[in-house]
């Protein structure tokens, strides 16, 4: 019964959906002739290499036009961090938490002391060059944390310090936020780039945007690392 | 033929994009265990995010980076606005599936189940 209802439901919001979609023909050009700004697109298409010399257009907006709502984003994951903390806390009689003790094969424990340091070297790479490359802040450390989940699941043995990961997170916090006053003091508004420019598709190039998002990715990275952590070491209830 | 095959190809986005959000929301009305309503959260995220970068492309579009080839070929880029948003909302989507999985975690060890008709302090 409830199975009939919940399908009429649902095929009811598909049938809207394909309506709405109608009038959104897929792959059509809304942004207009190349020279055309009168579209957000057409915008940052045109004015992003001259005003910035960032290659990456969406680097450019996550971290230069938008740095503020980048800057909302990150206390947004170190508050889901905390708040996992927080609801999965353990007192202090209940001992150490360590992961469920489960062998991994031989061959899964060779090949993640093998893979390990490359996948953690790619997220490593993947930040560094944000600006010029697809990639970024927060896909790089997503990368280096599943590096890090490949350790935790193939040696039970592995630990991470918290302690350690909070320094980086802070100190990565620090930066960003400092960042954006010195350019508060310096240029006037928040974030303001008070660097170079430099030239376009260089290593070294778009002022301040490196720079945070390095800081982004250690942030991210440690953030994650934490989370998986905290997850990994729950133990199932003795009955 | 071979544009109806176009056709195909190129709708099959918005189609398998409405399918995801589908049945995330299938997932939540129908299913009990706490888990895979989750599950199916996250799957509606994932068709969300497709729609949104879809919304955003060009016929024989690139890519939004102004690489030396990308400058030299002169090709149409896609919009860069959506794909923007989409790595916004994935980290929040993240940050939700992770907060709410803990919450699933304290719900089990209280109640020891994770079906929300077992859960009995639910009713009222």
């Amino acid at each position: 019964m409830r199975k009939f209802l919940v399908i009429g439901l649902l095929s009811i919001i598909g049938y809207f959906l394909i309506g709405a979609f109608n009038d959104i023909p897929f792959g059509e050009n809304r942004i207009g002739n190349p020279a055309d700004e009168s579209t957000v697109a057409g915008y940052y298409l045109n004015n992003t290499v001259p005003k910035t010399q960032v290659a990456n257009t969406i680097t450019a907006i996550v971290v230069n036009y938008r740095g503020f709502d980048t800057l909302g984003e990150v206390t947004v994951l170190f508050l889901a961090v905390t708040g996992l903390g927080s609801i999965l806390f353990r007192r202090k009689e209940e001992g150490e938490a360590e992961r469920i003790q489960l062998s991994a094969s031989p061959l899964l424990n060779s090949g993640a002391k093998l893979l390990y340091p490359m996948i953690v070297l790619l997220g490593i790479y993947v930040f560094i060059h944000g600006h010029l490359t697809p990639g970024g802040g927060f896909q790089g450390g997503a990368i280096i944390a599943t590096g890090f989940l490949l350790m935790m699941i193939s040696y039970r043995d592995f630990k991470v310090s918290h302690g350690k990961l909070a320094w980086v997170e802070s100190l990565a916090g620090i930066t960003f936020v400092s960042l954006g006053f010195w350019g508060l003091f310096t240029g006037g508004t928040f974030l303001e780039n008070f660097l170079p420019n430099g030239e376009v598709n260089h290593l070294i190039s778009g002022g301040i945007i490196p720079i945070i998002y390095i800081a982004v990715g250690l942030k991210v990275a440690a953030e994650l690392i934490g989370v998986l952590d905290t997850l990994l070491k729950i133990k199932p209830e003795q009955k | 033929m071979e544009t109806i095959y176009q056709d195909i190809l190129t709708y099959s986005i918005y189609g398998s994009a409405m399918v995801l959000v589908l049945i995330g929301l299938y997932a939540v009305l129908m299913k009990k265990n706490l888990t895979k309503i989750v599950i199916g959260l996250s799957i509606m995220d994932a068709g969300l995010h497709l729609l949104f970068v879809a919304i955003g492309y060009v016929s024989n579009g690139t890519a939004p980076i102004f690489s030396p080839a990308a400058i030299e070929s002169g090709q149409q880029m896609v919009d860069p606005v959506p794909q923007a948003l989409v790595l916004t909302a994935i980290v929040i989507g993240f940050a939700v599936t992770a907060v709410a999985l803990s919450l699933v975690i304290r719900l089990y060890k209280h109640h020891n189940s994770a079906r929300i008709d077992q859960i009995k302090s639910l009713k009222w």
